[in-house]
This record gives structure tokens, C-alpha cells and sequence, in this order.
């Protein structure tokens, strides 16, 4: 049996802003790996990544190899991301149909993706495509194919909303994306590994363990 | 049969009855046939079923086509934009069905209408709302959703380049759901911006083979 992993507490300094957070995100992806960046938050990832990585970006529709967002002559309708924002391709970038874009996912051939989240739950649960909110109108996208698809699934997320509600959860409240499919969370306060074995706090920033189980309400590990 | 050239996008979509179900290519504005979709709305078939990966745009395009009140329902898999507001006032004043399809669902519905596939269970979706009433099973320890084909009477979609025989090719990510929904649909109408002579096509790039394609509009 492995050692359990201990928690690394950075009390020197404060939560990690958005930036930090996104470096932090990078770095942890691995050399080579195809990954798939969600709309929001995840697409700044994309600026942290060291060219020297090797990361091949994918995006739903239909791209592998996908480069920076465009700018002026490079502007192109007809190449643009699954935020609908122009960018550019790189070399050795390829073309693909929607079926083939999403066999990719489902088929366990993306090694990660990066989402945003309303909640996550510990063991894993994702809710990230609707409030629930009876006025609002349901849009899924491709968070449901993606949840399930990558071999590992990241969340960048504030831990707390703005009401200071913890959005790690024993269980989701909102209506899921996915079940136990998440297997790390990154936040400003902590990083996370969610699972069928709990939750397990990687590193904490600008709070100790002990407060963040206070402020959670969860027994973290 | 090599398929129709027609030079008026209103001669392509004159005989899509009322009821129809039309697959709509395109991912926002990249890839969608907004000519033949103009065509639709002015041609004016009534009580029609979209599929769509959106729900438009602006006002123009399929947003136009929504607003004709001619949609009766839309299958798409996100229709809430910064700027579909056309669909949003539809929606919430009751005018206009919504079947949310997680998009790779989606794709795989059409493409298993066009390979004759009877239904197909898929990882996506499982534990969430979007499952609810639809038949599960657990093969080799993941639990599975069935999912059933999504057929056209009519596919309008958007390629690059088109042979005489009706061969496609496509560009960049405009092709997005083209080719999929070239197999899935009774008639496939395609608009394309050059149309060139059989055989300039090089055999190992055709995308989408002649076999699928019906009716070719150069826009």
C-alpha cells in the first residue's frame, strides 16, 4: 500500500489568482498529451503551456492542433474554436468531422480535458451545464462527452461562490454533467483529487487544511 | 446518380414539404448553409424540426428561419448564446419545442441514421436529466444510455468544393457536421463556392463521397 499523499500548506501568501492558477494547471499536464481546453476559465490554460510541452490542443469542432486566437489578416470564418473565436492552426494540425471529434472523446483517446464547474462533488460528480433554475434555458454543448471521454478531467474553478458557499460538495444540488468523472480539482484555495476514495488536498494556498475542512464542511483528507 | 447542379437556392429546397425534418449544417456561423437556409424561409414550409448544433445566431441565417415561426422544434445541443435572442424569446413564450442533445449524441444519432444503425447505447449522459425515461445497461461494468438515430428528410449543408459527381470537400472547421449529416438525410442539399470538373478532385481528399450528395448549389 502506497503512503497517503501529505498536504502541501502554503501559508506564506494568499489564493492564487487566475493567472497562477492557469500556470498551475499547465504545468501539470502532461509532455505530448492531446487535450481539450473548455470554453471560459480552461482556454487561458492554453496560454501557460510551454511550447517545449508538446501539447496537441483539441477542439470539439473538429480540429487537433489548434494554435492562439487570431488577430487581424488571420481572421478566418471558417477556423475558429468551440467558443466561436477565430484562431489559427499549427503545423501538423488536422481536420475531422463531428463524429469523429466526439469518437475521440468517448472513445478514451483525449488525455485530458479541462472544465469549469458549478459544483463537484468528492467522489468526483460534475455539475457544470445547468442551474436547475426553472426560467433558464438548457444548453449542454459538448461538457457531457467530455466529462465521460477524457482519460483525466481537470475542473478550474472558485472554490467558494461570491456567498461563500463551498462549490466541492458532498453531493451535487445542481443537475450533473457527469458521474465520478472528475479526477482533479484546481481552485484558488486548493487542489484536489476527487474520486471513489474521497477527497484528497494536494496543496492548499493562503489557508491550512484545518480551516479548509472548516470552511468546506467536509472531512478532507 | 450524379447529382443535381442548380444554380438558385430557392429551385434546391422547393420541395420540402411542411413537417419536414431538416438537418442544418454548420457550428455557429462556420459551416452554415445561409443561402440555402434563406431559401427555406422564403420557400415557406411550415411545422418544421431542425436539427441544429445552435439555435442562431444574430438575426440572419437559421435565427431568421426561427423567427418565421415556421420551426415547430429544434434539436441542438446549445442553444443559449450571447446573441440568440431570437430563439430565447421563441423558447420562453412557448413558441417553439427544444430536444437538448449533448453533441456528441448528437453527431452519433445522425451518423448512426446514415450507417443504418437501429439505436446505440452511449457513456454520455448517464446519471444526468438528459437520461431520464431512456433505457440503460451496465456492459462490462459502465452503464450505458440508448440512444436512437436522428434521420433527415433533408440535409442543407455547406462544403468548399464540389465535383460534378457531387464529391465534397470541405474547409478548416467549417466541415464540423457536414459529412455526418450528408449520410443522414433522405436528400442531401449542399451550397458550395466553386464547383469543379469530376476527376480535378484528388480521390484520396473527397471527404464526402457522391453517393451522399444530391443536389449542388454554387453560392
Amino acid at each position: 500500500m502506497t503512503a497517503t499523499p501529505t498536504t502541501i500548506e502554503h501559508l506564506d501568501r494568499g489564493p492564487l489568482d487566475k493567472h497562477e492558477l492557469a500556470a498551475l494547471v499547465a504545468a501539470d499536464i502532461p509532455d505530448g498529451a492531446f487535450v481539450n481546453l473548455g470554453i471560459g476559465q480552461p482556454t487561458t490554460v492554453a496560454d501557460h503551456l510551454a511550447p517545449e510541452q508538446g501539447v496537441v490542443l483539441h477542439t470539439e469542432n473538429g480540429m487537433l492542433g489548434m494554435g492562439r486566437a487570431a488577430v487581424g489578416d488571420e481572421v478566418d470564418p471558417d477556423l475558429i474554436n468551440a467558443g466561436k473565436v477565430p484562431v489559427i492552426e499549427t503545423p501538423g494540425a488536422s481536420y475531422f468531422h463531428h463524429a469523429d471529434s466526439f469518437a475521440m472523446m468517448r472513445g478514451g483517446h483525449l488525455d485530458v480535458c479541462v472544465l469549469g464547474a458549478f459544483q463537484v462533488s468528492k467522489g468526483g460528480d460534475l455539475a457544470n451545464w445547468h442551474t436547475g433554475a426553472p426560467d433558464a434555458i438548457p444548453a449542454v454543448g459538448g461538457a457531457m462527452d467530455l466529462a465521460i471521454g477524457a482519460k483525466d478531467v481537470f475542473v478550474m474553478m472558485s472554490l467558494f461562490t461570491r456567498d461563500g458557499a463551498s462549490k466541492l460538495v458532498e453531493s451535487c444540488t445542481y443537475p450533473l454533467t457527469g458521474r465520478a468523472c472528475v479526477s482533479r480539482v484546481y481552485t484558488d484555495h486548493a487542489v484536489i483529487e476527487v474520486g471513489t476514495a474521497g477527497a484528497q488536498v494536494l496543496s492548499t494556498y493562503g489557508i491550512s487544511l484545518a480551516q479548509l475542512r472548516e470552511r468546506t464542511g467536509l472531512a478532507l483528507a | 446518380m450524379t447529382a443535381q447542379h442548380l444554380t438558385d437556392p430557392a429551385e434546391a429546397v422547393a420541395d420540402i414539404p411542411d413537417g419536414a425534418t431538416v438537418l442544418i449544417g454548420g457550428f455557429g456561423l462556420a459551416g452554415q448553409p445561409t443561402e440555402l437556409i434563406d431559401a427555406l424561409r422564403e420557400h415557406g414550409a411550415a411545422d418544421l424540426t431542425v436539427v441544429n448544433n445552435n439555435a442562431g445566431n444574430g438575426d440572419h441565417g437559421l435565427a431568421a428561419l426561427l423567427a418565421t415561426g415556421n420551426v415547430r422544434k429544434i434539436i441542438c445541443s446549445f442553444p443559449r448564446q450571447s446573441d440568440s435572442w431570437v430563439f430565447d424569446d421563441l423558447y420562453r413564450t412557448g413558441r417553439i419545442e427544444l430536444e437538448v442533445v449533448p453533441q456528441g449524441n448528437l453527431a452519433e444519432r445522425m451518423r448512426a441514421a446514415g450507417a443504418g444503425i437501429g439505436a446505440f447505447f452511449s457513456p454520455t449522459g448517464v446519471g444526468t436529466p438528459l437520461a431520464e425515461g431512456k433505457e440503460q445497461r451496465t456492459i462490462d461494468g459502465r452503464d450505458y444510455v440508448l440512444e436512437h438515430p436522428i434521420k433527415g428528410d433533408f440535409a442543407l449543408i455547406k462544403a468548399h468544393r464540389a465535383d460534378r459527381m457531387g464529391n465534397l470537400v470541405y474547409r478548416k472547421t467549417a466541415r464540423n457536421f457536414g459529412p455526418v449529416m450528408a449520410t443522414a438525410a433522405t436528400t442531401t442539399v449542399v451550397q458550395v463556392s466553386e464547383v469543379v470538373e469530376t476527376g480535378e478532385l484528388d480521390p484520396e481528399n473527397v471527404v464526402t463521397p457522391s453517393i451522399f450528395v444530391d443536389r449542388v448549389v454554387l453560392t
